[in-house]
């Protein structure tokens, strides 16, 4: 059991560093969703459960959700001022 | 300061203190060999759990009954992000709101496949049921409210995935969830307070441990399970609500 | 091993302070908060351990047997579900800054305008 604890500890300071790098916020949602489930199992092999029954639902389901809810709004505000932009040059070149 | 100064700061402050860190860590006694007084009170929690009170979960006697004072506070922090992140993302009066757009920003829309939408709707109920599971058993097995009602939230989630927007609004409008998270937040106050009623001081165990292995066992833990599941999984829907309105029927 | 989890809370640290002071977009900076949240649960874990003990779940087996600490699980349960509300809000700062300013960077985003 003591070298699958150290195993799980190293694989959760790789997904962290993972986390961070991954700059693009889409991806990076992803990335969280899989560091969650990891942590859960950290948690699961060093005997806390409910921690763990409590890591895995919030982590892996809650959060890559609210960050993709916010990027869906961001991405929508940026698609309408670009299309914004976009219409008074037409205007500007049909005159 | 331009970012490379600023970078190079953060740099060298973060190798000091990260040694700093290591160098105290390193000076507590290796993990699992915590003895004397600094492994007592965890030790007289585990021994107590049972006997006294007659709950085999230690964390979720811990939780909502040695400390239930701090989970009030922490379930009121709760609430109050719930309530800041509803107000930020509220309607100006120079939006518009119209039907919901169910599209990312320059994608086609897409009808969810027939495996999709038979998955979810087959899965509503064993989720709902097994999420009120998990909440009504936190004093015997691993769960409770916190962890059951993420799970609960999760259920409308899944009605939202077989269909769209308008869907997800009827099943879980946005005034039954307001009410039900103000009911769990406010109820494990008023237990607290009907403790004071009886003249016990406040969250006081006042009502019989029950039988161990009994699913009304511990008091008045069982009932603070419900109310807290509610106030969870009523705010979690809402920032969902909120978040989904947002992103989907507000027109500038 | 004796130590590596005191080493890991560190790293966790250090790797999500770099991620914040270094990011060049709100939300990326939100999810490097919750690797910094992370490095406190691997020190609480930690701390809470003991060798040779079982799980604080006295269901089925006898009330005595040594188990690991249950206080600092119990802080841990709540702080994780409460952090998933407190990073709820900060998206809806970042989604509002967006929608006042159009920009995402915090570096652009310094000087507070009334």
């Amino acid at each position: 059991m003591m070298w699958l604890q150290a195993l799980i500890l190293l694989m959760v300071a790789a997904g962290g560093l993972g986390v961070v790098v991954t700059r693009d916020p889409l991806n990076q949602a992803v990335a969280a969703s899989f560091y969650g489930i990891l942590l859960g199992l950290m948690f699961f092999l060093f005997h806390a459960p409910d921690v763990a029954l409590s890591q895995i639902t919030v982590g892996a389901l809650a959060l890559p959700l609210m960050i993709l809810l916010a990027l869906a709004k961001i991405r929508k505000r940026e698609q309408e001022t670009q299309e914004e932009n976009r219409k008074p040059e037409a205007d500007g070149q049909r005159e | 300061m331009s970012a490379g100064t600023r970078i190079a700061m953060f740099v060298l402050s973060c190798a000091a203190f990260t040694a700093l860190y290591i160098a105290a860590l390193c000076g507590l006694s290796p993990i699992g060999q915590v003895h004397g007084w600094a492994a007592q009170y965890g030790d007289a929690i585990n021994r107590m759990s049972v006997p006294a009170l007659h709950i085999t979960d230690a964390v979720t006697a811990v939780n909502f009954e040695f400390r239930g004072f701090d989970t009030l506070g922490e379930e009121f922090i709760m609430a109050v992000s719930v309530l800041g992140a509803a107000l930020l993302l509220r309607k100006h009066p120079d939006q518009g709101s119209g039907p919901p757009q169910d599209k990312a920003a320059g994608r086609k829309i897409s009808r969810p496949g027939d495996a999709v939408r038979v998955l979810t709707v087959g899965l509503v109920g064993p989720v709902t049921l097994f999420g009120i599971y998990i909440v009504v058993h936190g004093q015997l097995t691993p769960g409770g409210g916190f962890q059951g009602g993420v799970i609960l939230a999760s259920a409308p989630l899944l009605i939202y995935l077989a269909g769209e927007f308008g869907s997800l609004q009827q099943v879980a409008p946005r005034w039954l969830v307001e009410v039900g998270e103000a009911v769990g937040a406010g109820g494990y106050a008023v237990i607290g307070a009907v403790s004071l009623a009886v003249g016990l001081p406040f969250l006081a165990n006042y009502l019989p441990p029950g039988r161990v292995g009994d699913l009304f066992s511990g008091g008045i833990v069982a009932l603070i399970d419900v109310t807290v599941g509610l106030e969870v999984a009523g705010g979690l829907l809402l920032l969902l609500l909120v978040f989904l309105e947002e992103a989907l029927t507000r027109r500038p | 091993m004796t130590h590596l989890p005191y080493c890991l809370a560190a790293w966790l640290f250090a790797v999500g302070m770099y991620g914040i002071v270094t990011s060049r977009n709100m939300v990326h900076l939100i999810i490097c908060l919750t690797v910094v949240q992370s490095s406190t649960y691997a020190l609480l874990l930690a701390i809470g351990f003991r060798a040779n003990a079982v799980a604080p779940i006295f269901a089925d087996i006898k009330p005595g047997t040594p188990a690991v600490d249950p206080v600092v699980q119990a802080l841990m349960l709540t702080d994780i579900v409460v952090e998933v509300t407190v990073t709820a809000l900060l998206l809806g700062l970042a989604v509002l800054a967006h929608q006042q300013t159009g920009k995402l960077d915090p570096r652009e985003l310094g000087v507070l305008r009334g």
